[in-house]
C-alpha cells in the first residue's frame, strides 16, 4: 500500500482494515497525531486529507492511498513554522497540549475555506474538536490571529 | 517508617559538583555522614546546571499535566539566578527522592511548596558566581551585581560560564537573601510554555508515543461491570489475530499483547471471556435511592465539625431553609488516556510515562515486584492531562505487571478511551442535604450539612463555617464496588456549588442580597469567630467586593441580563465569581459571561496564571452543565464522547479575570478558581427563572437555550 504523507511517498505492509492513525503512529513514527477517542468525536488526531481535516482514527490508510496527507510534522517549511503554528504559539494556547496537533489542522483547514472567519464562524467550525483543558478562549484567539 | 523514607526525611544539604567538563551543579542531596558542616537549614530540591560556556540548564522536578509548572518553577530559579530567560533549558527530572522533594502534581501545590526553596537555590548560586568574580578581580563582593548570566563590577564584566569552574570550588553561602519583589524581572511577567515549540511541531513525545525497540503494545480487557470478576476465557482465536503475540491473565484482567494498538484492540475482541457477579450489580438510580436514604436517617458517625447546638438552635428559629443537592460521577477523561511503559528485569524495573505521583507508583510496583525502590526508575513524561486521575498508580502496576508476565519484555499499555472512561476511577457521587436556621432577627443562626457519598464526603471547615454559631457538618460513606478519586478540585467541586446555591437561597429566603449575606458573615467570622477558620475574613471579603464591582452587581444590565454570584475559599486562594446570563424571549436562559476574582497571592507567571483560570472557569461550567456518568447493572451508559458530553468551543462563555494585587506567597492555582463556577450560573439561573438548580448536569432541567 502506497501513501503520501508531508509530500513522502511510503509503501507499507499493513491489513487493510488498518486506520490511518495507526499507519502514522505506529509505521511511520508520526507520532504527532493523537489518539482521543478512536471514534471521531474529539478531533486529537485530525490531519489534513487534499486540504479537509480529517479524523485519522476512522479513517483507513487503504481509502486515502492517492491522497495528500498532511499532518503536524509537515508543516514546518525550511525552518520556519506555518502561520498556524506561530499564532498558537504568540497566544500561549496550550495547557496539557495533547489536543494542539489536531486543532492548529482543523484551523488551518477552516482558514483555507474561510480566511477571515468571525468568532462565530470559529467556534462553529472548531465544534469536533475537544480541549479538554479548556484554553478554549487562547485557541479562538490563535485561529484569529493564524 | 521504611529505611527509604528515613534517608528522605532527613535533612538535605546542598552540594556542589564540579562536572567533568567544567560546571556547576547546585543539587540537593541527602547528607553525607563524613560532611556534617555543609549542613544547611533549607530543604531545596530543584537544581542548576551552568557549563563552561554559560549554557544554563533548570532541572524541573514537578510532573507537568499542563497546569505549567515545567514553566514557573524553573521561573523561581531563574529569577534569583539572573540569567536570560530565553537563554535557559528547562529540563524534566525524573523521580528522585534524594535530589527532590514533593515530586506529586495535586492540591494545587507545586508553586505553593517551592516558592522559597526553589528562590533560595538560585540566590545560592548567583551568590557564589559572584563570589567567584569578586576573587577574580579582587573586589568585595557586595559591590558586584549581576544581570543576564554575567557578573558587573565598574564596567568589567564576566560571563558566568567563565566562572563556573572557580564557583564550583566554594563552600556554599546559607541563607542567601532572595530579591525584594520590586526587582522581580520574571516573576509575574506573561511567560509562555517551555514545551511550545515542541507541541505545535508534533514534536514532543507524550507517554503514548513512547516507543522502544522490541517493545509490545499491550491492551487490557477488563471487567464489563463494577462488581464483575473474570472466571474463565477462551484465547484460541485471539491468538491467531494478525500481530497478536501473547495472551496472559493476571488479577481480574486479560492483557493482549501485540505489535500494534490496532493489532491488539482487534485480537482482544476475539477474546471469549467469561465473567460472574460478585454481588447485585447496582445501577445510578440505586445509588441515589440508597444515598437518600441514608440522609433520612440520624448521623451515627461523629459530626466532622460541631461549633454549638445546633438542635437547639433549629427549635428555636423563625425560619428554616432546605435544600438537597445531587452529583453524579464524572469522568477524569484526560485527553490523552491511561497508558504506560514498564520493562521489568530480573531484579529491577523501568517505568516511563504519564503519573501525577511517581514516589508512589514506584513504591507500589516495588512491593508488586518484591523488589528494593531503589532499583525501580520513574521518568515522568509531560502529561496530556491529569485531572486527578494519574494520581492513581492502578496503570502504572498494570503495566509492570503485564512486562513481567511477558517474560520481562518492555511494553506499553495503552487504554481505549472505553476502557479509560468505563473502566477506570470516578468523581465520587454525591448527595447533600443542607439545612439552615433564621432567628427572629433575621440573623443566620444554624447550619447543617449532612453529606453521603459514594466514595465521598465533605469539606467540614468550609465558608461559613467560623462565622454561623451552630454549625454541624456529618458525613456518610455508602460502600460500592465503583472505584473513586480525587477529581480537579476534590471534594471543594461540588461543596462550592452545593453550599453557594444553598447560600443564595439563604439570602433569598432573608430578604437579603447575596453579596451583603457573605460579606455580614465574612465580618462576624473577624469579629468573633466561631471554631477553626481556615480563611482569612478580610481576604475573602476583598475579592468577593472586586467581584461584585467588576460584575456589575447590583446595577441593571438590563430587563433580560440576570447575575449570580459564588465564591468559595480552596487550596489557599479566594475566588469570586459572577456569572452572567441572558434570558430569551422563550424564557430559557443563555450564559453570556463569567466574571473572576482571584487572590492567589502572587503571581508567578501571567500567561499561566490566567490560563488556568480561563481553563478551570470553562471546565467547571462543562461538567455542572453536561457530564455524568450513569450505571446500569454496574455498567457505565457512557465510555466515550459521543455519549458523554465535554464542553466545545462554541458553548463557552465570555470571561474577565482579575487577580487581587498581593504581596504574599503564591497559592494553588490549578484548581480553585473551577468549585464556584457551576454555582455562580445555577445562582444566575435562578435570578431569571426562579428555579434552584440542585442536581447536575444541569441540561437536564430543560432551562437552557
Amino acid at each position: 500500500m502506497k501513501i503520501n504523507v508531508n509530500s513522502t511517498d511510503y509503501t507499507l505492509d499493513v491489513p487493510d482494515n488498518t486506520t490511518l492513525l495507526d499507519a502514522l503512529r505506529v509505521h511511520l513514527n508520526l507520532t504527532g497525531s493523537k489518539y482521543g477517542c478512536g471514534e471521531g468525536a474529539c478531533g486529537a488526531c485530525k490531519v489534513l486529507i487534499d486540504g479537509h481535516a480529517v479524523p485519522s482514527c476512522i479513517t483507513l490508510v487503504a481509502s486515502v492511498q492517492n491522497k495528500a496527507i498532511l499532518t503536524i510534522e509537515g508543516l514546518e517549511k525550511d525552518g520556519k513554522l506555518h502561520p498556524m503554528q506561530q499564532a498558537f504559539l504568540d497566544a500561549d494556547a496550550f495547557q496539557c497540549a495533547y489536543c494542539s496537533s489536531g486543532m492548529i489542522m482543523a484551523a488551518i483547514a477552516l482558514k483555507a475555506r474561510n480566511p477571515k472567519p468571525s468568532r462565530q464562524e470559529i467556534v462553529e467550525a472548531m465544534q469536533g474538536n475537544i480541549c479538554r483543558c479548556c484554553v478554549y478562549p487562547r485557541i479562538i484567539n490563535a485561529i484569529t490571529h493564524g | 517508617m521504611s529505611e527509604l523514607e528515613n534517608k528522605l526525611n532527613r535533612r538535605n544539604f546542598l552540594r556542589i559538583t564540579a562536572l567533568t567538563g567544567g560546571g556547576l551543579i547546585l543539587g540537593f542531596n541527602s547528607l553525607s555522614a563524613s560532611s556534617p558542616e555543609q549542613e544547611q537549614s533549607f530543604d531545596l530540591n530543584a537544581f542548576i546546571k551552568i557549563d563552561a560556556k554559560g549554557k544554563v540548564t533548570i532541572m524541573s522536578p514537578n510532573p507537568e499535566i499542563g497546569q505549567g509548572v515545567k514553566t514557573s518553577l524553573p521561573i523561581l530559579i531563574a529569577e534569583e539566578l539572573d540569567v536570560d530567560w530565553k537563554n535557559v533549558q528547562i529540563q524534566q527530572a525524573g523521580l528522585d527522592t534524594v535530589k527532590y522533594k514533593r515530586q506529586i502534581a495535586g492540591g494545587s501545590g507545586s508553586v505553593r511548596a517551592s516558592w522559597d526553596s526553589f528562590r533560595q537555590v538560585g540566590a545560592t548560586a548567583r551568590q557564589m558566581l559572584i563570589s567567584a568574580a569578586a576573587a577574580t578581580w579582587a573586589v568585595p563582593a557586595a559591590e558586584c551585581t549581576t544581570e543576564n548570566g554575567m557578573v558587573l563590577h565598574s564596567g568589567k564584566k564576566i560571563s558566568y560560564g567563565e566562572l563556573v569552574e572557580k564557583a564550583s570550588k566554594l563552600e556554599v553561602p546559607k541563607d542567601v537573601k532572595v530579591k525584594p519583589k520590586e526587582t522581580f524581572k520574571l516573576i509575574g511577567q506573561r511567560i509562555k510554555n517551555v514545551d511550545n515549540h515542541a507541541i505545535v511541531t508534533g514534536q514532543y513525545k507524550y507517554g503514548i508515543d513512547t516507543k522502544r525497540e522490541g517493545m509490545l503494545y499491550a491492551t487490557i480487557i477488563r471487567p464489563p461491570a463494577f462488581g464483575m470478576t473474570l472466571t474463565s476465557f477462551d484465547d484460541t482465536e485471539a491468538k491467531k489475530a494478525p500481530g497478536v503475540k501473547q495472551v496472559l491473565r493476571f488479577e481480574n484482567k486479560i492483557a493482549v499483547l501485540g505489535r500494534t494498538t490496532w493489532e491488539v484492540m482487534q485480537g482482544a475482541k476475539k477474546v471469549k471471556a467469561q465473567w460472574k457477579e460478585e454481588g447485585p450489580l447496582e445501577s445510578t438510580a440505586d445509588y441515589i435511592k440508597n444515598l437518600h436514604a441514608l440522609l433520612a436517617t440520624s448521623p451515627v458517625d461523629k459530626p466532622r465539625r460541631k461549633d454549638g447546638d445546633i438542635t437547639a438552635a433549629f427549635s428555636g428559629a423563625a425560619k428554616v431553609v432546605e435544600v438537597n443537592f445531587d452529583a453524579p460521577f464524572l469522568a477524569h477523561n484526560t485527553m490523552e488516556p491511561m497508558n504506560f511503559f514498564a520493562h521489568v528485569k530480573a531484579d529491577s524495573a523501568e517505568l516511563y510515562g504519564p503519573i501525577q505521583t511517581p514516589e508512589r507508583a514506584r513504591s507500589r510496583v516495588a512491593e508488586i515486584l518484591n523488589i528494593p525502590q531503589d532499583k525501580v526508575s520513574v521518568m515522568m513524561t509531560r502529561m496530556g492531562g491529569g485531572f486527578g486521575r494519574r494520581l492513581m498508580t492502578d496503570f502504572v502496576e498494570e503495566a509492570a505487571m503485564v512486562s513481567k508476565l511477558a517474560g520481562n519484555l518492555p511494553v506499553n499499555v495503552i487504554w481505549s478511551r472505553e476502557h479509560d472512561m468505563g473502566g477506570g476511577y470516578y468523581r465520587p457521587m454525591y448527595s447533600y442535604k443542607y439545612r439552615a436556621a433564621v432567628d427572629k432577627d433575621n440573623k443566620l443562626i444554624a447550619w447543617h450539612h449532612y453529606s453521603a457519598g459514594v466514595g465521598g464526603s465533605a469539606s467540614p471547615d468550609s465558608f461559613p463555617a467560623g462565622a454561623v454559631p451552630n454549625l454541624q457538618v456529618d458525613t456518610h460513606v455508602y460502600k460500592s464496588p465503583v472505584t473513586t478519586a480525587p477529581w480537579r478540585g476534590p471534594t471543594h467541586n461540588f461543596i462550592a456549588f452545593s453550599e453557594q446555591s444553598f447560600m443564595d437561597q439563604i439570602a433569598h429566603d432573608m430578604g437579603k442580597d447575596p453579596v451583603t449575606l457573605r460579606l455580614e458573615l465574612l465580618e462576624l467570622a473577624k469579629s468573633s469567630p466561631v471554631g477553626k477558620v481556615n480563611y482569612e475574613p478580610d481576604r475573602f471579603a476583598a475579592v468577593i467586593k472586586k467581584a461584585a464591582e467588576i460584575g456589575g452587581w447590583g446595577k441593571s444590565k438590563g430587563a433580560n441580563i440576570f447575575l449570580g454570584f459564588a465564591a468559595h475559599f480552596s487550596f489557599e486562594s479566594y475566588v469570586a465569581q459572577v456569572a452572567e446570563v441572558e434570558k430569551l424571549a422563550d424564557g430559557k436562559v443563555k450564559l453570556k459571561k463569567v466574571y473572576c476574582v482571584v487572590d492567589c497571592g502572587t503571581v508567578v507567571n501571567q500567561s499561566g496564571a490566567e490560563t488556568q483560570v480561563e481553563g478551570s472557569i470553562i471546565d467547571g461550567i462543562g461538567h455542572a452543565m453536561f457530564a455524568e456518568i450513569t450505571l446500569t447493572k454496574g455498567k457505565p451508559d457512557q465510555t466515550n464522547f459521543s455519549t458523554y458530553r465535554m464542553i466545545r468551543l462554541n458553548e463557552i462563555p465570555e470571561i474577565e479575570i482579575h487577580f487581587s494585587k498581593s504581596n504574599v506567597a503564591p497559592t494553588g492555582l490549578g484548581e480553585p478558581a473551577l468549585p464556584p463556577a457551576g454555582a455562580a450560573l445555577a445562582n444566575a439561573v435562578y435570578a431569571a427563572t426562579g428555579v434552584r438548580l440542585t442536581s447536575q448536569p444541569f441540561i437536564k432541567s430543560d432551562l437552557f437555550a
